[in-house]
């Protein structure tokens, strides 16, 4: 019988126990992602120094110009980035600078940056300041920089690069600074670098633990160079990782000059303090919310290669200063399938959501969501697994940033102050086109398209949301400059950002519209779109207070044909317009379709349209509550249809003038009150009559049903229920032997009886 | 004292009763799912997400699919105000959405002067003075 280690353990003597543990220690196989620092989002204890400083007497005006300083700093090197950055996503806006404390905390970032890149960055700074600063042959010095990309370290997805510097002063780390951009481009087995028909996390690229990229402030050209050879884009990964290297070298130079004129000891404080008065703010709006539960949930409609129903369940619970959120009983992961998500990404988007929509007047730093606890199944789809693929999490991760928002509402809604208007939700799908192949410069590249950017807002309790305003993880964003874009891509949008009428979240107030984006491609040499969005068959963003969801999305394409021969033969025949286009179907020897919103990557020839909208928002309160005169307002401006107008909102009006009829439109709404209580049934009669006690069978259902602790996945005969603590990853099918094996049913059955 | 839970809803502390905001119609006992005491309606969701494109030529038209999407509304039966919208999967049972500790309501609300209108920051107003938007 062998020993246990128990037994191997209590038989050694404590001298053996050391050279054991000296051993282990420097034999490690692999520093793979550390659960001690991952699964932790909270702000750590104080230092030495900070407990001694804030403890002391703090001089409250030095402080105040200190984080001046800093803010003035991070939107310097915001700005530097923007203008110097070579990556799509640098040039609009999808970057961020930021300075931690010595041990790691986030304190700062850019005003306008994108909160959740810092948002994860303290995870990798963390894993260098306990791994690498320690061991012989890495270390920490002055002058090093570390590169970073693998959402397993903490990342959002692997897109997004980051470089990450300690600051040194005398001799010791006093504080980081990072810099990150959504790079797009990293050798994925799609171009783009958010790859869809990934299967493996083998399939995404490059995956970049923190390491040394920089030694001395200066790159290290071999190991560039491997990045360089790498991806698609050589050109994008050199100039990038200068740009981000100087972004923090100015940092660190406005820091010098901070401690030089208020000296190390300001700056330490500073850093500590802007975090915990967040901490202790945070706690104390939340005792101002009531007590109580507040469940919601949203359905996923795909894995952006199948339709499924996939459930993101999430139940929020405040007791005094407490709050906990429960996101047990969601979906298990994919195992095979790219949107499964880290929960370290998850808490940052979740605490993303909190400065965007709920407490946007606090500083943004990590202490914004310190306080809140967070429960999540592991191997789910919101907790995954170290194997499991994500470079998709943005499926789950961007209704992160509308669900919290809707639960909370209920708990704000009472509360004696309002820190913003309650907020129904943004748009939360990332509609846009990812584009890879050679251009006409004869370069090759990937990445994506700027309209990410242009989800439509949300209604709030006092107003209609914006168009296209803004993605929905960050508010500083831009569209792009379409002509800039055509220098450099061989893709054309064909109609110019039309709202899309009558899509969008109706209410007492409405959510914002997007846009209807059609484009084509032209004197490229291979060429080839994907988009990545589900909500096809299942809205996406849920409206609040009796307001209405955003609608589902189409893709639209017109193939086999070159729409530029059209243009200049039979223009009139080209519609700008999605809709007219598609049902008129005027181009001859065209061939048209309307598909989900997920395709793999797909080449094209030149001239074929590919047409998709930016999403909406969704509306806040009931449609027979909103002003009449908006409603004409919404007429005016071509945003919605007489019917919508007539059916929907119940307002009576001249068509031809649009004048008001307000004692008809009265008499109209109270008609329909009546209507609706007419047909309404009691709850429990309905409840009788329509719930049932499982998913319906032949739905391909994956989460909790009505009880959280019990998890379906699939459908029909191969549907397994997993008990909570039991969870693991799902294989799919290979969407192409799904559909051999229907057409070989088909053949078989046209085919009986034949021999 | 009434304390305003939603857009909608109320919260009566002295009758411990939910209440709705447009009538005074008290719904449901408040330590309980305030949607007991509401009308519901299982609205086919295509009804108000329309079909944009002609469905005899294509299966998406940006209007749901009823098999994979349901749309209930919540109803005040006095007054017909949709209290509640819940996109859902056919079937799936309603959720309890708002379930609070009116003790504990009640013992916070003790000290705190009635509930007022919101002074709300960033309201339309305000907005149109600053800068410039595309609702006009």
């Amino acid at each position: 019988m062998g020993h246990t280690d128990k037994q191997m353990k209590d038989a050694l003597s404590a001298d053996e126990q050391a050279l054991l543990n000296t051993f282990l220690d420097e034999h490690s196989l692999f520093y793979g992602p550390d659960p001690a620092i991952m699964r932790d989002h909270t702000i750590g204890p104080r230092s030495a120094i900070e407990d001694e400083l804030l403890q002391g007497e703090l001089d409250p005006h030095a402080l105040n110009l200190v984080r001046g300083r800093l803010h003035a700093a991070l939107d310097e090197t915001y700005d530097m980035v923007e203008q110097m950055g070579t990556a799509p996503g640098a040039k609009w806006g999808d970057l961020v600078t930021a300075v931690y404390t010595a041990t790691g905390d986030l304190s700062s970032i850019s005003p306008k940056g994108v909160v959740v890149f810092s948002g994860v960055c303290h995870y990798p700074l963390k894993f260098i300041a306990k791994y690498w600063a320690k061991d012989p042959t890495v270390g920490l010095h002055d002058g090093d920089g570390f590169i970073h990309n693998d959402s397993r370290y903490g990342n959002i997805h692997n897109t997004d690069q980051s470089m990450i510097m300690p600051v040194f002063h005398e001799g010791e780390v006093i504080c980081w600074v990072s810099s990150t951009i959504h790079e797009g481009e990293n050798g994925a087995c799609e171009p783009g670098g958010m790859p869809a028909a990934a299967e493996s996390k083998w399939d995404e690229g490059l995956k970049m633990p923190p390491f040394r990229i920089v030694e001395n402030y200066q790159v290290r050209r071999d190991l560039l160079t491997f990045l360089q050879n790498s991806v698609r884009d050589p050109k994008l990964q050199y100039e990038d990782v200068k740009v981000k290297l100087h972004a923090c070298l100015r940092l660190i130079e406005r820091i010098r000059a901070v401690i030089a004129e208020y000296g190390k000891e300001n700056l330490i404080a500073c850093l500590r303090k802007n975090i915990e008065d967040v901490d202790i703010e945070v706690r104390r709006r939340i005792r101002e919310m009531p007590d109580g539960t507040v469940r919601t949930h949203a359905f996923i409609d795909g894995t952006l290669r199948e339709n499924v129903l996939i459930k993101y369940n999430l139940t929020v619970t405040v007791k005094g200063e407490r709050m906990i959120l429960d996101v047990r009983g969601s979906s298990p992961e994919f195992v095979n399938r790219s949107i499964n998500t880290t929960v370290a990404s998850l808490k940052t988007c979740i605490a993303t959501a909190y400065l965007l929509y709920i407490w946007p007047d606090l500083p943004h730093n990590m202490a914004c969501f310190s306080a809140v606890e967070v429960l999540s199944d592991e191997n789910s789809l919101l907790d995954s697994s170290f194997d499991a693929p994500n470079c998709m999490s943005l499926i789950p991760l961007f209704k992160s940033f509308t669900l919290p928002t809707i639960a909370l509402a209920k708990f704000m809604y009472s509360c004696p102050t309002r820190y913003t208007a309650i907020y129904s939700s943004h748009f939360n799908q990332p509609y846009t086109f990812i584009y890879g192949g050679v251009t006409q410069h004869g370069e090759v590249t990937g990445n994506f398209c700027a309209d990410i950017n242009g989800n439509g807002g949300g209604a709030r309790e006092n107003r209609d949301g914006e168009h296209a305003v803004s993605p929905c993880f960050g508010y500083m964003c831009d569209t792009g400059e379409q002509e800039l874009i055509e220098e450099e891509l061989p893709v054309l949008r064909l109609v110019a950002q039309h709202l899309t009428k009558d899509r969008v979240g109706f209410g007492k107030y409405r959510g914002g519209l997007g846009y209807e984006q059609l484009i084509t491609s032209r004197d490229a040499g291979f060429w080839g779109f994907m988009t990545g969005g589900t909500g096809s068959l299942h809205p996406s963003a849920y409206g609040l207070f009796g307001g209405y969801a955003s609608p589902v999305y189409t893709l639209c394409k017109i193939r086999e044909v070159n729409v530029f021969d059209t243009l200049k033969t039979d223009p009139r025949s080209f519609k700008f317009d999605l809709v007219e286009l598609m049902n008129e179907q005027a181009i001859p020897g065209a061939k048209y379709g309307a598909y989900d919103m997920g395709m793999t990557f797909e080449p094209v020839q030149e001239g074929e349209v590919y047409m998709i909208c930016q999403g909406a928002g969704a509306g806040y309160g009931d449609v027979l509550d909103r002003d009449p005169n908006l409603v004409i307002r919404d007429l005016e401006e071509d945003l919605i249809s007489h019917e919508t107008a007539r059916a929907l909102y119940h307002v009576v009006y001249d068509e031809d003038s649009l004048v008001l009829d307000v004692e008809a439109t009265r008499a109209a709404r109270a008609a329909e009150r009546e209507a609706r209580k007419r047909r309404g049934k009691p709850f429990d009669q309905f409840v009788a009559e329509w719930v049932r006690a499982e998913p319906p069978e032949d739905l391909p259902y994956y989460g909790s049903w009505d009880d959280p602790t019990r998890i379906y996945a699939g459908q029909g005969a191969g549907r397994v229920v997993m008990a909570r603590g039991a969870v693991t990853g799902v294989m799919m099918p290979n969407p192409k032997d799904v559909r051999i094996a229907e057409l070989e049913a088909q053949l078989a059955a046209a085919t009986a009886g034949r021999g | 004292m009434k304390i305003p839970m939603t857009e909608y809803l109320a919260i009566d502390l002295d009758r411990e009763m939910w209440e709705c905001r447009c009538c005074g119609h008290l719904i449901q006992s408040a330590r309980e799912n305030y949607k007991k005491g509401l009308l519901v309606y299982d609205r086919n969701p295509r009804e108000i997400h329309k079909p944009l494109l002609d469905t005899t030529k294509y299966q998406r038209s940006f209007a749901p699919d009823p098999a994979w999407c349901a749309l209930l509304e919540y109803y005040c039966p006095s007054c017909g105000t949709m209290v509640e919208t819940e996109y859902t999967v056919p079937g799936h049972p309603p959720l309890h959405d708002m379930e609070f500790d009116i003790d504990a309501l009640r013992a916070q609300w003790k000290d705190r002067p009635a509930p007022a209108v919101r002074e709300i920051p960033d309201d339309d107003e305000r907005i149109k003075q600053l800068r410039h938007t595309h609702a006009h």
